[in-house]
């Protein structure tokens, strides 16, 4: 188990510093200078090259890659080009949105998809299985900036039950904001459901096959019985592990969205310092989302390698 | 034989047939046949809504947004077909490579091209699309790259899973005694054998790429103006919705009918070729994640 | 008597709701990239600021006139070389530091010093010596006369700092305006509450929130839903009649000082031939683009030139649209066949839209026109520094900037003796009558050349809701001074 875990842990490690050096890479060729940016239409060139140099622009590729790096190991992730505060507040102050967004479509997923799977599965062939799998097929189809603006279109203008705009700021109470984030929060839900109610409906026809079901079944247990006490917990698995890429990819995967409910948000963050050149923002928000989907996969392979202890020999799924 | 095999298809695998036919028609159709000439600009007729003349109605260049559709499906379905198509082109084969290497004794070619894979799947795909065209510029090609990048890990991972198996067999054992090197065995005898397993994907993938394709352009970076791009149309109606509500309900439409019809020809080519697969949903579950918007 | 207490406090609270609303919300659609006027060159950092939070010597208004500032008044030298102002007195920042003509002279010093970033250094060129006589006058004298001096001075890039506040106004701006500044959540909102110790008249808003809603359906969605007072630049001209057509609102459509042209390299063939350019004129349809891209809210114009300002001239009939005329100059340039050319659009929606039209329009005269879009950072990379490029639409929002066509290194690829001796002449001229009149050449100087496609003055979609008093019309310069922004008293609201 240890030598397994060292193991991981040594790829996740490495898996990091390959990712790092990629984004600098990337980060490099991009062309655009943030300085020349900044200065937008003006003609005052000077004050350009004078902005570069205070931006430490100037400095070799090496030492700058090296001091972000050694910077972000201690907690630096270095002051934004444009805002001119450090990328930390700034990323942290996202996350007090995205966060939130991101656990609500979340919740809001699992609440849909789970029943919907079970209900299917355990009538399968039905004409309720039918209906629902059509209605996830559906689900799947839909892009949900599309949804979206359906949904501004009838909630926001037509009825008016939501405010379409903006996140009220947590001072404002709890319950405003899980209203501001409702709108969006849906619109992110839907798709992950329809895919999630999917997962979940083979995972527990998997586990209806299985043999302690049967055993369960034959000690006299009826089929919901059996599969609410014994199926249920492992018929989860699979789904943790698609609820764990879900996250990481909903962490920043709403930039759409964001933009679409004026949500301030790490996508849209990532999204105007794309635009705005403002890199040293772009490579630490990349580097932390790939750094979550990292941990978030090393955390699923550790429950699997606990779970099945033959897991851990074979290393993967 | 086809035609029998279509015939005990299930339902849905006929809906999603016709559907997806029909796209297919339309698209190439558009190629020497439109209702109306989609660049053709015309001020005077302009917000339409559906009718005669104008089935979808016309945007606000009084462009036809049947025409516009047509095309822009058309795009769409380039894109993702060449993005899909790099895919398989790459991932494929470093798929059978790593599960030749594995099967034969070598750990370390196998670990590499794994890890590889599991570093491609950790970056965020719609930023590192954005990123892409931020280097090379917006336009049809970046997003064929930037979706093709995605699916490599998808189809590498696949086939190495199916190579994987098929290695223990006896024939394949055969095979290496009787002196046949790992590419040609991979060839001869792999790559046929997983086939079927790799076209359900490719259907899959096809249609998580028209979605993938939509929300680049809807962020203005994939097909460019004056070439219509359903997403883009998506884009530029969300403020007309409320005077021309068709602007963003017909592409909209559009693209759920054709990723639905994708999906549910997907599905049923795996109940098909794949019987075994009957109930299993397909591996394509996690890429799903990864590439929509 | 306790039913009668709640009746009071009833109406009383009644009352008040009927008194008018003293907050205000603004919608903004870019988010500025700081705080600080004297150091970016973005336009949303006056839009907020300006006025506001920062004074300069002289204020420019709603009408672009000059008006006293943090300068009582002044006087000018009749050689037009020095200017003599008279500071305000009693006036202080907002950290409480006392304002006085050392922090006039700290202010313009640090913008003209050796390493300043700011965007307009070339205001502060032609300063010579800044004197101080006492705490309340100063002078400053220049190299040569500069008759758009005073107006300069009244930009954003001229506002007065103090030594004290000047590194953190980034992010923490203190000025002598009427509004403190109070919050800033990125990419949602900025905050300001009144300077209750402001020196001038108090404003009647005590409180501005700046939300920053990028996208134009959000726009849309939260002027509807009451979320916010104001748009003072509403983001979608295509769904402003709908505003128009609702009682609860009042639109205004203004000018800004923005040109939107069809710039054209003037250094690459076959854009080097004059012939070509006008060709081009003629084949444009500014009806078309103000109407398509526009949907009807913009202006023409024939020249480099705000219709707003005194000295325009109406250039727009010079080359009427005219394909037969177009087809002409096109066989006579030797293109009877047209060519191929490449437009690179940076991201606003009008620059793309009408890009869209301008691509149709050429095609009829046989010119074939790719479009690429690019962001702002490739778009100033290659077009704006590198020259790289062919056609472009931009909008150059810059007040009476007509002077960038006697730059032979601009973009534009304009090296013209004649019009540069033009504005040379204006630098250097002190009578008023003789710079109008050679403002009107230097219009017809560049419209004659074709220099570039002059399409349609920039519209500034004013929106807000109805009762709001005092918001700007235009935008002579970029910004958005609430100082006299008020709400009417509502009748009627005592009925609902």
């Amino acid at each position: 188990m240890i030598s397994f875990l060292l193991k991981r842990l040594f790829s996740l490690i490495l898996t990091l510093f390959v990712a790092t050096i990629i984004i600098f890479i990337l980060i490099e060729v991009v062309p655009g200078d943030p300085a020349a940016f900044m200065m937008g239409l003006s003609t005052n060139t000077d004050a350009a090259d004078a902005l570069r140099a205070e931006l430490g622009l100037n400095l070799s590729a090496w030492d700058r890659y090296f001091n972000w790096i050694s910077g972000m190991l201690v907690g630096d992730f270095g002051i934004s080009y444009t805002y001119r505060i450090p990328v930390s507040e700034l990323v942290l102050d996202r996350l007090t949105v995205s966060l939130p967004l991101t656990i609500y479509a979340l919740i809001l997923s699992t609440i849909i998809a789970i029943p919907v799977g079970v209900i299917s599965a355990s009538k399968r062939g039905s004409f309720s299985d039918t209906f629902l799998m059509g209605t996830a097929q559906i689900g799947v189809a839909i892009p949900n900036f599309w949804f979206a603006i359906l949904l501004v279109l009838l909630f926001s203008t037509t009825l008016q039950w939501f405010s379409a705009v903006g996140f009220v700021g947590w001072e404002a109470g709890f319950f405003p904001v899980l209203k501001s984030l409702t709108l969006p929060a849906i619109s992110l839900a839907l798709p992950q459901a329809a895919i999630l109610s999917r997962v979940m409906r083979s995972s527990v026809l998997e586990v209806m096959d299985e043999d302690y079901i049967r055993t369960a079944r034959a000690k006299g247990l009826t089929k919901r019985q059996a599969l609410i006490r014994h199926g249920l917990r492992n018929a989860m698995i699979p789904v943790l592990t698609i609820l764990g890429l879900q996250f990481s990819f909903l962490l920043a995967g709403g930039i759409i969205i964001e933009s679409i409910f004026s949500l301030p948000g790490l996508g849209r963050l990532v999204f105007q310092a794309i635009a705005q050149r403002d890199l040293i923002v772009v490579k630490s928000i990349v580097t932390l989302l790939v750094l979550a989907v990292v941990m978030i996969t090393f955390l699923v392979d550790l429950a699997y390698a606990w779970v099945d202890p033959r897991l851990r020999e074979r290393g993967e799924r | 034989m086809i035609i029998q095999l279509f015939k005990k298809s299930p339902l849905s695998f006929k809906i999603g047939f016709f559907i997806s036919i029909a796209y297919v028609i339309a698209a190439l159709l558009s190629f020497i046949w439109t209702p109306y000439d989609v660049m053709a600009i015309n001020l005077e007729k302009r917000f339409i809504a559906p009718g005669i003349g104008h089935i979808f109605g016309t945007d606000h260049f009084g462009r036809d947004i049947l025409s516009m559709i047509m095309v822009g499906a058309r795009n769409a379905i380039a894109v993702s077909l060449v993005a899909v198509g790099i895919g398989m082109i790459i991932g494929v084969p470093l798929g059978l490579w790593s599960a030749a290497t594995r099967s034969t004794g070598g750990r370390v070619i196998d670990e590499i091209l794994m890890r590889g894979n599991d570093l491609v799947f950790a970056f965020p795909s719609l930023l590192m699309a954005i990123m892409i065209t931020a280097v090379f510029g917006p336009g049809a090609m970046n997003a064929i790259i930037a979706i093709g990048i995605f699916n490599i890990p998808v189809f590498a991972r696949m086939s190495r899973g199916g190579a994987l198996g098929l290695w223990e067999k006896e024939y394949i054992m055969a095979a290496r005694v009787a002196g046949k090197g790992k590419a040609k065995i991979s060839y001869e005898h792999i790559l046929p054998n997983i086939m079927n397993l790799l076209i359900v994907q490719a259907t899959i993938q096809f249609s998580i790429a028209i979605i993938a394709e939509a929300s680049l352009s809807y962020v203005g970076l994939g097909t460019q103006p004056p070439n219509p791009s359903l997403g883009r149309m998506l884009f530029e109606a969300q403020t007309m919705i409320f005077f021309a509500p068709w602007l963003a309900l017909v592409p909209g439409l559009a693209i759920v009918m054709l990723v639905l019809g994708l999906n549910l020809m997907g599905d049923g080519l795996r109940d098909i070729l794949d019987p075994k697969l009957r109930r299993k949903e397909p591996d394509g579950v996690e890429a799903k994640q990864n590439v929509s918007s | 008597m306790r039913r009668l207490f709640t009746i009071f406090i009833l109406s009383v609270s009644l009352i008040t709701s009927a008194s008018a609303q003293t907050t205000l919300k603004v919608g903004l659609q870019l988010e500025p990239p700081n705080l600080d006027p004297i150091s970016g060159a973005a336009a949303a950092i006056d839009e907020v600021v300006y006025g506001n939070v920062f004074e300069g010597l002289v204020r420019i208004d709603e009408n672009g006139d000059i008006k006293p500032g943090l300068a009582n008044f002044w006087q000018i030298s009749t050689d037009g070389k020095s200017y003599l102002f008279n500071l305000a007195e009693g006036v202080s920042f907002h950290d409480g530091s006392p304002f006085d003509a050392e922090d006039v002279r700290f202010s313009f010093n640090r913008a003209r010093a050796q390493n300043s970033t700011n965007a307009k250094k070339y205001i502060f060129e032609p300063i010579a010596n800044i004197d101080i006589f006492d705490p309340y006058t100063i002078m400053i004298s220049l190299n040569q006369a500069r008759p758009d001096f005073l107006f300069n001075i009244g930009l954003g890039d001229a506002v007065i700092v103090s030594s004290k506040s000047v590194d953190k106004n980034a992010s923490q701006p203190i000025g002598t305006g009427p509004y403190k500044f109070k919050k800033w959540v990125r990419g949602d909102r900025i905050e300001f509450e009144r300077n209750e110790n402001y020196w001038g008249a108090l404003p009647k808003m005590e409180a501005i929130t700046f939300k920053i809603i990028t996208d134009p359906l959000s726009a849309y969605t939260a002027m509807k839903a009451g979320d916010i007072d104001t748009f003072p630049n509403y983001p979608a001209p295509e769904n402003l009649f709908l505003f128009n057509n609702d009682p609860s609102y009042e639109v205004e459509v203004g000018l800004t000082a923005g040109e939107t042209i069809l710039s054209t390299n003037n250094k690459r063939a076959p854009f080097d031939n004059i012939l070509v350019r006008k060709a081009m004129a003629h084949a444009i349809n500014r009806k078309e683009i103000i109407e398509g891209a526009m949907f009807g809210n913009a202006e023409p114009i024939g020249s480099h030139f705000a219709p707003t300002h005194p000295d325009y001239v109406d250039l727009t009939g010079l080359y009427p649209h005219d394909l037969t005329k177009a087809k002409a100059f096109m066989r006579e340039a030797g293109y009877g066949d047209g060519f191929t050319a490449s437009l690179k659009l940076p991201p606003p929606i009008y620059a793309r839209r009408t890009g869209e039209l301008i691509a149709h329009q050429l095609s009829k005269i046989g010119i074939k026109v790719n479009i690429e879009n690019m962001e702002w950072a490739q778009w100033i990379d290659q077009v704006l520094r590198n020259l790289n490029y062919d056609l472009t639409i931009v909008s150059h929002v810059e007040p009476m900037d007509i002077n960038i066509y006697a730059n032979p290194n601009y973009y534009f690829g304009y090296d013209n003796k004649e019009f540069q001796a033009i504005i040379k002449k204006i630098d250097s001229s002190s009578n008023p009558e003789e710079i109008s009149a050679l403002y009107k050449e230097a219009q017809r100087k560049i419209a004659d050349d074709a220099v570039n496609g002059y399409l349609f003055q920039m519209g500034k979609f004013g929106v807000w809701k109805k009762g709001l008093k005092g918001m700007w019309r235009n935008y002579p310069i970029r910004s958005n001074d609430f100082r006299d922004v008020y709400f009417e008293e509502q009748e009627g609201l005592m009925n609902d």
